[in-house]
């Protein structure tokens, strides 16, 4: 308990503002993606690190249980993802969300 | 500065450096690599935070899953590894200020507030205690069946939206 | 008595008589701690090497001896160190590292696949005090480091520059995860049984051997765990009429030796694991109580008998076709692990009335569980074999002889 808590959520805080500058600033779908990924593991860290200094009941492990669930949820989102941009690769023959830009005005 | 405080700041190097790797790498190979860094580094995190099995969780899933799944993507999807524009859209002042921003929002907000502290004990049978709570019916066996519902949906969305035609 | 005491506990002995000397020469207690994880890391790390450096030679001279020839031999010592002539061969040879490749990639891939190898080694039990760590998720910490080294093969194909390489890279990483999935229901099936995931704890929950109570569980296993190093009869690397040398075409000198360092390992601590989930660990009949130094010298025979099964399949077997591999993975294996699956959370929960005849009531009706598993798999297999399109050629086969 020597690591106290507002370290921990400053690290997820700045690992969610990088994913957040990534997802917003690049080219590449698959590379917004894996920015998504990086905000999703910061919010596991912030639920972990509350369970572990501010939950009282401890027993029923709810933020273990909690960051299972967003576990699940991120690989369950990131096939999905990645089979859109390979499907977009395979009829467009691009990768770069500026040029997916049919339903612009 | 205990041991456990040098641990922490030696991980944080390595989940932050990853994912400014992910961010400013123009080699989007590169990029996957600095991304199973940082996920390495944030299952130190979860180490240190007296939660093992979530670490176990978050390599095998995390670096043995969806790191593969991401590099089998990019792979699919280079045009002949050329890369004569810069790897940023337009918008990429905006996202940098926002980004900006919001983190100093949100430092601001941590440093201030008094968080509540309780010393309870991570209880020792930690694992078996996790199985009976995701399966209990007074905690959470309903976000443990929406979860697998939904990744069985994402499974069979998937393979159907990746087909070939 | 105090000697005889001293060299039946030997390697406990001896290490709380070190930790006694530093103590006494005034060195601090985290001092004495941090000296004992040190030298337990380096005994760790030469149990790995030399395991290559034995079982190199001893591969190729048993499947020389099931071929019919005599194998290395020109080496002193009837080829033993032959593993020191196959280094100095490695060290001598010109490091290539291909033009376009990315260097750095190149160079990292063949470390990312002999560090996570011998991580294994850490959490691998040697006796009933001899572990290096005793992580309560012990098993999900070796699958895990299998799931690194899925990603190490990656970095590797994609390296080299070379799509030929990148093709056969694909098609390990294939074969990998297809064969992660059985192996992990095999492993679950085993928590069942133990109840924990520490693997000092599965040994120690082994009355009887496990490979007894479910032969099933344990033939999966070996042969998941067989894919998943990479051996034959689902070797795709060292493979000649298959891609040349597959993901490590373009690797040379000590970078190619530490591919197959990297396997050789990974073997070993394979053995290890098999022996510790089905084959009782460090127990033998109760002369771990008799003599606890003996314990390590009875996981490294178990080992080496595991490791001699794994090569009289690589001199028995002919190599399968990729498309068969993979199909027999997800169509056969995953099916028949996950009914054996369900059959033992069933088994686990009969209700005994006697706790200490428990592993024998629920030991016993597994095995019969088994026995049934293996004869209905039999009939199906036999019945689905009957229909399929080879069937009239069989005919065919059988009216001609008649």
């Amino acid at each position: 308990m020597d690591v106290p808590l507002s370290w921990y959520l400053l690290v997820a805080a700045a690992l969610f503002c990088i994913g957040l500058a990534g997802a917003l600033s690049r080219r590449n779908a698959i590379a917004v993606l894996m920015s998504v990924e990086l905000m999703l593991n910061s919010v596991n860290i912030n639920l972990l690190a509350f369970w572990r200094h501010v939950e009282v009941v401890k027993a029923t492990l709810s933020g273990q249980a909690f960051a299972i669930i967003v576990i699940t949820v991120a690989a369950a989102e990131a096939a999905v993802g990645l089979a859109l941009a390979i499907a977009l690769y395979r009829n467009r023959r691009t990768v770069d969300v500026e040029d997916v830009d049919l339903m612009k005005l | 500065m205990t041991v456990s405080q040098v641990v922490f700041i030696l991980l944080s190097i390595a989940a932050l450096g990853g994912a400014l790797g992910v961010v400013f790498a123009r080699n989007l190979f590169r990029s996957a690599l600095a991304l199973v860094l940082s996920f390495v580094g944030v299952a130190g995190f979860y180490v240190l935070l007296e939660a093992e099995l979530l670490a176990m969780i978050q390599i095998l899933v995390y670096v043995g899953a969806i790191a593969i799944l991401i590099i089998f993507a990019i792979m699919l999807s280079r045009r002949l590894m050329s890369s004569e524009t810069l790897p940023w859209n337009e918008q990429w002042v905006g996202a940098v200020i926002v980004a900006v921003v919001l983190f100093a929002a949100l430092v601001f907000v941590l440093i201030r507030v008094d968080w509540p502290t309780a010393e309870a004990q991570v209880p020792p049978d930690a694992i078996s205690l996790l199985g009976q709570s995701l399966v209990s019916p007074d905690f959470y066996v309903l976000p443990f069946e929406v979860a697998s519902v939904l990744l069985l949906v994402a499974l069979v969305g998937a393979v159907i939206i990746a087909r070939e035609q | 008595m105090g000697i005889i005491n001293f060299i039946l506990n030997f390697w406990v002995e001896l290490g709380d008589w070190v930790a006694g000397v530093l103590s006494g020469w005034g060195v601090p207690q985290w001092g004495v701690n941090l000296i004992a994880d040190i030298v337990g890391v380096v005994i760790l790390l030469v149990v790995g090497v030399a395991a290559v450096l034995i079982f190199t030679p001893m591969e190729r001279k048993v499947i020389g001896r099931m071929q019919d020839r005599p194998g290395p031999n020109r080496t002193p010592g009837y080829g033993a160190i032959q593993a020191v002539a196959d280094a100095i061969k490695m060290l001598t040879k010109e490091d290539i590292i291909p033009r376009n490749a990315d260097r750095f990639l190149h160079m990292l891939a063949p470390l990312l696949v002999a560090v996570p190898a011998l991580l294994v080694y850490a959490v691998l039990p040697f006796g009933p005090r001899l572990v290096g760590q005793n992580l309560n998720v012990g098993i999900l910490f070796v699958v895990a480091i299998g799931a690194v080294h899925v990603v190490a093969v990656l970095i590797a194909a994609w390296g080299s520059n070379n799509k030929y390489a990148l093709l056969s890279g694909f098609r390990v990483v294939n074969q990998l995860l297809a064969y992660e999935i059985p192996m992990v229901l095999c492993i679950l099936t085993v928590i069942l049984f133990t109840k924990t995931m520490s693997l000092q704890g599965m040994v120690e929950a082994q009355t009887v051997p496990y490979f007894v109570v479910m032969p099933v569980t344990g033939l999966i296993f070996l042969v998941a765990a067989l894919a998943e190093a990479n051996r034959s009869p689902v070797d795709l690397i060292e493979a000649d009429s298959e891609m040349v040398a597959g993901y490590i075409i373009e690797y040379s000198g000590m970078k190619f030796a530490m591919f197959f360092i990297a396997e050789y390992v990974n073997m070993f601590a394979v053995g290890i694991l098999i022996s510790t989930l089905f084959l009782g660990g460090w127990k033998f009949f109760g002369l771990e109580d008799l003599a606890p130094v003996l314990t390590p010298v009875i996981v490294f025979a178990k080992a080496t008998f595991v490791i001699f099964v794994m090569l009289w399949f690589r001199a028995t077997f002919p190599r399968m076709r990729f498309d068969h591999l993979v199909g027999f993975a997800w169509k056969f294996l995953v099916p028949l692990s996950l009914v054996n699956l369900f059959i033992a959370a069933l088994v686990v929960k009969i209700p005994v009335a006697d706790p200490v005849q428990e592993p024998w009531i629920h030991g016993g009706v597994m095995l019969l569980a088994n026995i049934v598993v293996i004869i209905a798999t039999a009939i199906i297999l036999n019945r689905t074999a009957r229909r399929v399109e080879g069937a009239p050629a069989l005919k065919r086969i059988a009216a001609v002889e008649r």
